[in-house]
């Protein structure tokens, strides 16, 4: 066979069943878009800018668990997808960027929209490469699939110069497509030793995180928790893990938790932690997190166990193969007494939802859309007090229907993740809840959505505030409202409209609730405004490295 | 004095790979003291010796390194290795 580079990299892409590609062509990577013009299997989605292209990627991947792909060119191209890359790198979301370079002879010398794509990303991506010849593609495009897709996932960026596109080359055999590796042995003695302690354990809570999703294990860690009858807390990653309605369902833990939820913990005499990392927002000052327990920590990566909190025992191993071996040795057990202090602890300091039965207000809105919406339905935010509600009150009930910015908390990836949630499974409603402030981040990709008709519905609780932070300087900052409030306001009814996107205004209607039942019924894209107060904070809340168990806000005074 | 250790490392031999290794010291402000790196049979793979002060957070940067794609093998020399016994020759 003779091929050219680019050819080559779009049949590699095509052999791993991509078939769908978000990007932005330039200079640098026309021979690629050339090459994908010409040979047609793959659907291409161009963005507005290549963030939103990296969201889109990133709500693919979410979404159906398979690395996906988004290409941009040489310099501003390449430094646009940046955030979105450095985004799935926290939050272990397999990507692959390819980016177009300037030819291998002009790298180093500024050359015309030159960038170090490689050096900048290094820090950001699970690995990277410069491709240095067409044969190299190759090696390099299948083993972008397996290192994004194999143990911990995570983003891959592919860097080819403009002549390596261009290059000719002959050769005889397709390289077998990148497929995962295989997930590492687990170690019997780990398996029995975590069993014996769960079993031993009087006060125990299992604490779930975006490792059990990612691993498709969510069904064996209900079963662990029915089992040995253990209540189950989720990090912001882990939500899904467990449905909503399930008797052992604690919710979310951590800075936005039900008081019940951090409290529980609080009394824990066993933590059993599942594919997480204890990140900052989920234990609050990690010394004062479950201060009666012992810790067993489960994961993939051997570099998170110990890295944060030392846990009495560790297991390594891909979490779905730790649950299912460690499921035979849990004693089926009723903890009858644990269990009622935990209803007691529900009971005494329940979530609080102001609004609830208001579907203009920030909460009811969400409640109201959920039961609209279907338990099928996939749900997006962008960043801020909308985002942490809806991790609060959603009645989630699967994995792989949440999708939010956990690691890094990005402004702008709401609506983006949603078309590309969308995109790959387009038999289910997508919803995106988002901010004022979230939503100019990428608001440009309104177009994208309008051009393809994906039928996106996006509810903007507008309070023309960067609410969050808003709540932040009211609690802690004294009240000084500095840049955290918008002088004047902006029409988002008109701006999407110019977008040619449908718009429902829930602040200016006589029915809100069949408003908002008609925006998700009808076809396409869909804007959904709701005008609220920018002085309704989110509770309860921990102030940032308090411990969690000193919550503010959120309490029963009944 | 602080007790120094060795980190020896086989590597992919292509540029970038020592970006990524000393990327990742620097990022957490974890000095390396001395680098030595040769080539090994025929330049496709090579050796890295990193002496490091072994301070508490070594062991996780051991683990952050085993990680690399691009790292082979690690191995770790407690109580020295020659090769920075000799380079410090030049060094004097
Ligand atoms: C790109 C980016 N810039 C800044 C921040 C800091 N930040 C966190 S929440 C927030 C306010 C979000 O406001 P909005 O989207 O209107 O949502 P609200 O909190 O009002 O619901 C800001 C500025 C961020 N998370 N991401």
């Amino acid at each position: 066979m003779k091929m050219s580079g680019a050819e080559i990299i779009i049949k590699l892409l095509e052999r791993q069943g991509v078939r769908t590609i978000a990007g932005i062509p330039g200079g640098a990577n026309l021979p690629l878009y050339d090459a994908l013009g010409q040979h047609g299997g793959i659907k291409h989605i161009l963005t507005r800018h290549e963030q939103g292209a990296g969201f889109i990627a990133q709500g693919m991947a979410r979404v159906s668990g398979k690395p996906a792909v988004f290409f941009a060119t040489s310099g501003p191209g390449a430094t646009n997808t940046l955030t979105a890359i450095a985004d799935a790198k926290l939050d272990s979301i397999p990507v692959i960027c390819i980016t177009g370079q300037v030819p291998l002879s002009m790298i180093g010398t500024d050359a015309f929209q030159e960038v170090d794509t490689y050096g900048l990303s290094v820090p950001i991506t699970k690995h990277n490469f410069l491709v240095r010849s067409a044969e190299d593609l190759l090696r390099v495009i299948p083993e972008a699939f397996r290192i994004a897709a194999s143990g911990r996932p995570g983003p891959v960026v592919v860097d080819v110069p403009k002549d390596v596109q261009m290059a000719e080359i002959e050769f005889d055999q397709w390289p077998e497509p990148g497929v995962p590796d295989r997930t590492p042995e687990l170690f019997a003695g780990e398996i029995e030793h975590a069993a014996a302690m769960i079993n031993r354990a009087e006060k125990p809570i299992l604490y779930l995180g975006g490792g059990v999703i990612q691993s498709d294990s969510a069904s064996q860690a209900v079963a662990v928790a029915e089992k040995g009858a253990i209540p189950a807390a989720m990090t912001l990653m882990g939500l899904g893990s467990i449905p909503s309605g399930h008797p052992l369902n604690l919710g979310m833990l951590g800075m936005h938790a039900a008081r019940y939820t951090n409290l529980a913990l609080e009394e824990c005499d066993l933590l059993i932690a599942v594919g997480v990392r204890f990140d900052d927002r989920a234990t609050g000052k990690v010394s004062e997190f479950c201060p009666n327990a012992k810790v067993i920590h489960m994961d993939i990566d051997p570099s998170e166990l110990d890295k944060i909190k030392t846990a009495h025992a560790s297991v390594r191993g891909d979490v779905a193969d730790v649950l299912k071996a460690l499921l035979p040795h849990i004693e089926r057990q009723n903890r009858t007494e644990w269990n009622s202090r935990i209803e007691a602890l529900k009971g005494a300091h329940p979530m609080l939802v102001p609004g609830a039965d208001d579907p203009t207000s920030p909460y009811g809105v969400i409640l109201k859309a959920a039961e609209l919406a279907g338990d099928q339905a996939i749900v997006c935010t962008d960043v801020g007090q909308h985002q942490m509600r809806t991790a609060q009150v959603y009645p989630f009930t699967r994995p792989r229907h949440w999708l939010t910015s956990g690691g890094l908390g990005t402004m702008g990836f709401g609506m983006p993740a949603a078309l590309g949630a969308a995109l790959a499974a387009p038999d289910k409603p997508v919803i995106c809840f988002s901010g004022d402030g979230s939503i100019m981040m990428n608001i440009q990709d309104l177009a994208t959505a309008m051009e393809y008709d994906i039928p996106v519905k996006i509810i903007l609780t507008n309070n023309n505030a960067l609410g969050l932070v808003r709540q932040q300087q009211d609690l802690f900052y004294g009240k000084r409202y500095v840049a955290s409030n918008y002088g004047k306001c902006v029409d988002f009814m008109k701006i999407a409209d110019g977008f040619g996107i449908n718009t429902y205004d829930l602040g200016n209607c006589d029915d809100p609730e069949a408003t908002l039942a008609r925006a998700l019924a009808a076809p396409g894209p869909a804007l959904v405004h709701v005008p609220v107060s920018p002085d309704e904070p989110v509770y309860p809340m921990v102030a940032p490295g308090a411990a969690n168990s000193q919550m503010i806000g959120g309490e029963n005074h009944v | 004095m602080c007790r120094q250790t060795v980190i020896e490392l086989s590597v992919n031999n292509h540029p970038g790979v020592m970006s990524h290794i000393c990327g990742l010291f620097a990022r957490r402000a974890y000095n390396v003291e001395g680098i030595a790196c040769m080539p090994v049979n025929g330049g496709q793979t090579s050796k890295i010796w990193l002496l490091v002060d072994a301070d508490d957070r070594l062991d996780q940067m051991i683990k952050q390194v085993d990680k690399l794609e691009d790292v082979l093998i690690v191995e770790r020399y407690d109580s020295g290795h020659p090769v920075f016994a000799k380079m410090a020759e030049f060094v004097q």
